[in-house]
């Protein structure tokens, strides 16, 4: 990293010196070391290609789904180092949303929510069981827009509505940190705005890291941005202060819109 | 006040001629040689099942269901008399239905196992040697499999004709069916669903279970109807495997009949011409209503 303004005390997550290839030798993330605030959130903004989701991916250790991808370095979630944990432990402590909504499709709105729990064998009672979905729709803001047809499937709601869903599931195994990949790149300006607000919302409960094309997305909602450029972290700060006086000229010219 | 004044004279050196007409005669032709055509191909289906229908519908009877194939010399009197043969081909069609069931109990766990096993290791060298080899074992002559049914459970398992033998042959058949299409649903299934299930930190198998399974059950179960609408006519392999009997048979070590083999049978008996045909109708009737069932689920999961 090239510049840094950030001094993190007590991170959440750290990023240290983490680099993958997707070919050998071709790396999409060269060396990024990062730390990640507790009850923020962080947005990793940058043009197509620049390694950004593939940095996101990493922190949940998806990219394990897949063959041949290697990643050297290391990250480490209160100083332990995931690579080293249990996968299906880590992704439980780190919840994922995608760029498309995706639900079960096999799945009624209330089995999606808690598909967490239902997927992994944990035995509830119907009591916790409502409780959990009604808390979890609650928090996303969905439950009185669906309380009346939650044995409908989730692929029957709009885009949006899918999207909220989708976050409502990853909170409802409450999980530590929550990782967005462009939760709202598939969704209307007024679907997008809505999920701005509830993320707001929800980073006085967890931690937040979102990958983001949209610049002034970042500018409204994050606290620190992360800017990638070809695979490398160029600058990394406090969103307001990166936005209004950036360090490096790259960062610079993304922001002001020269290229991206 | 605006006024737009449109330049129509583009290109004023192309000349258009006006050969309307001949135009419309060409695309008049061009259809009729299409609805011939299409007449063509669907004539013999037509042709078959009414034909079926003319011949057999006067033999299709409550007995038809409930009794077994009568005797050559039951058949003669009858139509000496000009009755309807009496009996049915109630041996034929439970044995039909055992032979099958055992077939896709053997099949379908096996051929969606591998399924699954090709699908999660797709341009592997080991799934790519599967996937051709079950391409190949699709066009071994059901013959061939009839053979190899005698060879290795007629004479080593069971000691003598047995529905299970041929269930043995069809299973064999119906495996690279189910192969194929249970790689093929599958892969149709967004590969988001897989991810969104991983980041629950749902284990391996239980996506593959309770999520991927699932998420395609319509076109695994389509697969597995054509697979047995496939086998439901097969003669060949049934004639060296379960060999016929003239009881209702349900014990899987013996001797069993089937439809297609009372249709054999019936062919070589001048007397039974007539069941010929009801059998046939019978066999068609149920390959259509298997096929349609499938076609059903194809267009729900399309919706």
């Amino acid at each position: 990293m090239k510049e840094n303004n950030l001094d993190i005390q007590n991170p959440i997550l750290s990023i240290k010196d983490l680099s993958i290839a997707y070919v050998q030798d071709k790396y999409a993330v060269k060396n990024v070391n990062a730390e990640i605030e507790r009850n923020a959130i962080t947005a990793i903004m940058g043009p197509s290609g620049c390694g950004k989701s593939t940095l996101l991916r990493a922190i949940n250790r998806m990219h394990e789904l897949y063959p041949n991808i290697n990643t050297k370095g290391e990250i480490l979630l209160h100083q332990e180092n995931i690579y080293k944990m249990d996968t299906i432990k880590l992704r439980r402590k780190i919840g994922m949303v995608f760029q498309r909504p995706n639900p079960f499709p096999t799945m009624s709105i209330y089995d999606n929510v808690i598909a967490g729990y239902k997927l992994n064998g944990v035995k509830l009672k119907k009591q916790q069981r409502d409780e959990i979905v009604e808390k979890s729709l609650q928090d996303v803001t969905l439950w009185s827009e669906v309380k009346d047809s939650l044995f409908k499937k989730g692929t029957f709601l709009s885009g949006g509505q899918q999207q909220r869903l989708c976050i409502a599931r990853a909170l409802a195994y409450n999980p530590e940190v929550i990782l967005l990949d462009e939760p709202t790149s598939a969704l209307d300006p007024i679907a997008t705005a809505r999920v701005e607000e509830l993320l707001v919302e929800l980073k006085k409960k967890y931690t937040i890291v979102l990958v983001t094309h949209n610049m002034s997305q970042a500018a409204r909602i994050s606290d620190n941005s992360l800017f990638m450029y070809l695979g490398e972290l160029v600058e990394y700060g406090k969103t307001n202060v990166m936005f209004t006086n950036p360090i490096d000229s790259r960062t610079e010219a993304y922001l002001t819109g020269q290229f991206g | 006040m605006i006024s737009i004044t449109i330049n129509r004279n583009i290109s004023p050196s192309i000349k258009f001629k006006d050969n309307s007409n001949l135009r419309k005669l060409k695309n008049r032709i061009f259809k009729i040689i299409i609805i011939i055509l299409s007449i063509i191909t669907i004539s013999p289906i037509v042709l078959i099942l009414s034909k079926l229908v003319i011949k057999g519908f006067r033999q299709i009877n409550i007995d038809f269901f409930t009794q077994v194939a009568p005797d050559t010399f039951e058949a003669m009197m009858a139509i000496a008399s000009g009755d309807v043969i009496p009996g049915g081909i109630a041996n034929g069609i439970t044995g039909t239905l055992l032979i099958v069931i055992i077939a896709s109990v053997i099949a379908i766990p096996i051929g969606v196992i591998t399924g699954v096993y090709l699908y999660e290791n797709q341009g592997k060298k080991y799934a790519n040697l599967i996937r051709n080899l079950s391409d190949i074992l699709q066009g071994v002559p059901s013959i061939v499999l009839g053979i190899i049914g005698y060879l290795w459970v007629v004479l080593r398992v069971t000691n003598g004709f047995s529905a299970f033998a041929g269930s043995v042959a069809l299973s064999i058949m119906m495996l690279p069916l189910i192969v194929r299409s249970t790689e093929e649903t599958m892969k149709m299934v967004p590969e988001n669903i897989k991810e969104a299930a991983a980041a629950l930190g749902v284990p391996y198998h239980k996506i593959i279970l309770r999520v991927m399974i699932p998420s395609s059950f319509s076109g695994l179960l389509t697969g597995i109807l054509l697979a047995i609408s496939r086998v439901l006519g097969e003669t060949a392999p049934l004639l060296l495997t379960t060999l016929g009997s003239s009881f209702i048979n349900l014990n899987i070590s013996k001797p069993t009949s089937a439809v297609p083999l009372l249709i054999w049978n019936f062919y070589n008996d001048p007397n039974m011409i007539n069941l010929i045909w009801s059998s046939s109708l019978f066999l068609i009737g149920l390959v259509l209503a298997l096929n349609l069932i499938a076609k059903r689920i194809i267009a729900r999961r399309e919706k």
